[in-house]
């Protein structure tokens, strides 16, 4: 089957769009300037401001309760802001209503039409827009077989399974040719496997299509493997957006680096800071860092490292940093030995090991670990 | 060997089931189930099943045995109360289905505080008695009423306007009684319709309009259908009140049936009406039951 044909077919014909007379074709470029949502008393979110450029797959991550719903849902127009403005293509749009803002939706849960079979499901954007039938029947078609779902044109949503709706929720909201996409959690009531398949299927498509990708997730692993860049929101606040490496390896604040993946964070007093490094005392032990001018002698510093940054010494390895340490509890991962340590005044550091290292660990086993001075980063606690 | 060595003994699950099945106490269970089951069996044979049979006997037996009765069924007099029957009931089960899709709308789409209120006042009418609501509207419908006093006090009118004794006095009354019936299974239906489905279709270029016609409607249709049967079939048996509001001149079967009965005691035709009556709800609800889960319709899980 060739899709890329199909996908071709679907997205190089001309594109009704709102506000984008002169903008070239497929434009999606979406920024959100100094947004803000009180509920009553309550604030939802508070100075969100994102720029999202055209053909990005962006993922909005946050634990519930962060605002990253919020966020979606006044870009789809289903909220309407406190402050701040929304603009697509550089033209506002805060005083559409959700139907006039030409945007591909797919839900959490799906939100497909229970009387209307797949095909006509698809059909809908294309219906109330008044589009010709024998375009219709067309688009909808190469819509179904973008997503393999041409067998299961006449059935209904219920006799699908949780993938294959996700694929008629997906061919339903590209169908019109929209130039952004939002999803909202849309993976999430899938099983663990089949999750994992949807996504690289999602991204794949998102590559071919080549429209702008809005993604609203909880999921930090599916964010860091399918976005171009991850905005993260904390208590309705953006916290840090940049692409998925940068977000995990350099973690602005303590909560960025917790949130993404596993992290060690080790508090201390700042000494002998010089231009690009300093040292920090953590009870009697002295730590070394790279980075930071900023610092100054007698800053109190939060440093944060990952669990699979730090190494196992032996006598004759070195390394910037070295702590003795003991083994507190560890568990066997397969490709990896994930081992809980504590290391006098510095408290408990979990580390990741290499199953090749050596022979098994065993509780209460004295072990030296480290790590160099730019493998860990200092962030805003 | 006794039955709790039996089982203990390590072989016993390679015995032959029939050797299994005895130990199940089949009898003493259905035993029990009979017994609890009895006094409303008792209950409705008594008091339900046999009057009916009485009732449908009674139509081949009065005056003489035979189809005598079941004959006069197409005589122009009988014809003529089924037709108007008819039109009542269709007449009230459609406004009465539109009144209350209406306030179902608004019931289900309102705030919690709202929503308590509104239920107040769509069950209180069950609690006052239909004879006191008939004579409610005789008092606002009638010649002298408050109605047409208002409207000809007001200079829009010459002579009182014809609001009782007729079948719009009827269909005023049915409509009233039937709405909590036609609001409520209604009001179920609409609540189990998922929001965000409405969300989708406006967030799929929808508007509000063609969100309701594609997305809402059909999805409520389950419930309009539900509330459509159940009104037409209550109206349809309804005596009381198309009797007062109709006031013997635009008459129902019901009304019709008790004269036969009480007036002119020809039993024979009274009874082969109820039979017919009962005859026609019983096939309605076969014929519709075989296109919807009925039982899913009003309610249950």
């Amino acid at each position: 089957m060739n899709f890329t044909h199909a996908v071709r077919d679907v997205f190089d014909r001309p594109v009704r769009r709102l506000a984008s007379a002169g903008q070239p074709a497929l434009a999606g470029a979406i920024s959100v300037e100094n947004l803000t949502k009180t509920y009553g008393n309550a604030v939802a979110i508070r100075d969100v401001s994102l720029a999202i450029g055209s053909g990005q797959f962006v993922t909005l991550l946050g634990p519930s309760g962060s605002g990253k719903t919020t966020v979606l849902m006044s870009i789809a127009g289903f909220v309407s802001p406190t402050a701040g403005e929304i603009r697509l293509n550089g033209e506002p749009i805060n005083h559409l209503p959700p139907d006039r803002r030409e945007f591909g939706m797919v839900f959490q849960g799906y939100a497909l039409f229970p009387h209307l079979t797949v095909a006509q499901n698809v059909a809908f954007p294309l219906r109330v827009r008044h589009r010709p039938r024998t375009e219709i029947e067309d688009s909808v078609r190469r819509a179904l077989e973008m997503v393999q779902l041409e067998r299961f044109a006449d059935r209904l949503p219920r006799q699908l399974s949780g993938g294959q709706q996700q694929r008629a929720a997906l061919a339903r909201a590209l169908v019109f040719e929209p130039s952004v996409v939002l999803l909202d959690e849309p993976l999430s009531a899938l099983d663990k496997n089949l999750r994992h398949d949807l996504q690289a299927e999602l991204k794949d498509l998102h590559s071919r299509v080549g429209l702008t990708f809005i993604y609203v997730t909880h999921d930090q692993q599916e964010a860091l493997a399918m976005s171009d860049e991850i905005a993260i929101l904390s208590e309705g606040r953006l916290v840090q957006m940049g692409t998925p490496e940068t977000l995990y390896e350099r973690p602005a604040t303590r909560f960025v680096a917790g949130f993404l993946g596993q992290s060690n964070f080790i508090s201390g007093t700042v000494e002998q800071a010089r231009r690009d490094a300093f040292a920090y005392r953590a009870g009697a032990t002295l730590l070394s860092q790279s980075g930071g001018p900023q610092q100054r002698d007698g800053d109190s510093v939060t440093v944060t490292i990952r669990p699979e940054k730090i190494r196992i010494l032996t006598e004759a390895e070195t390394a910037d940093n070295r702590l003795e340490s003991r083994i507190a509890s560890f568990s066997y991962h397969g490709g990896h030995y994930h081992l809980q340590v504590d290391v006098e005044h510095v408290g408990r550091i979990v580390l990741d090991a290499p199953t090749w290292r050596r022979e098994a660990p065993s509780i209460g086993q004295s072990i030296t670990i480290g790590w160099d001075e730019d493998a860990s980063v200092v962030v805003a606690s | 060997m006794s039955a709790l060595q039996d089982a203990a003994s390590p072989g016993y699950l390679d015995r032959a089931p029939s050797q299994l099945r005895r130990r199940r106490f089949q009898l003493g269970d259905n035993a029990a189930f009979y017994v609890l089951i009895a006094p409303a069996t008792v209950l409705l044979l008594t008091f339900y099943l046999y009057p009916l049979l009485q009732v449908f006997w009674i139509s081949f037996t009065e005056p003489k045995p035979g189809f005598g009765n079941y004959a006069l069924l197409l005589s122009p007099s009988v014809t003529r109360v089924a037709l108007t029957t008819l039109r009542i009931c269709v007449i009230t089960t459609v406004i009465t289905v539109v009144l209350a899709y209406l306030v179902a709308y608004c019931w289900v789409h309102a705030g919690p505080r709202a929503q308590r209120v509104m239920l107040l006042g769509i069950i209180l009418p069950l609690w006052v008695s239909a004879l006191v609501r008939a004579f409610a509207w005789i008092t606002l419908l009638r010649r002298d009423g408050l109605i047409n006093s208002a409207l000809a006090g007001a200079g829009l009118i010459d002579a009182p306007l014809p609001l009782l004794w007729n079948e719009f006095g009827v269909v005023v009354g049915l409509v009233h009684y039937m709405l909590p019936y036609g609001i409520l299974p209604l009001a179920a239906s609409l609540r189990s319709i998922d929001g965000s489905l409405m969300l989708a279709a406006r967030g799929l270029g929808a508007t509000r309009g063609q969100t309701f016609s594609m997305v809402y409607l059909p999805l409520s249709i389950p419930g309009i259908v539900a509330s459509a049967i159940l009104v037409f079939i209550f109206s349809l048996g309804f005596y009381i009140t198309p009797a007062l509001l109709g006031g013997g001149r635009s008459m129902m079967i019901t009304e019709y049936i008790s004269i036969q009965i009480i007036e002119v005691l020809r039993w024979g035709l009274g009874t082969t009406l109820a039979v017919t009556l009962v005859m026609i709800i019983a096939l309605l609800l076969a014929v519709v039951s075989r296109v919807l889960d009925l039982r899913k319709l009003f309610g249950a899980k």
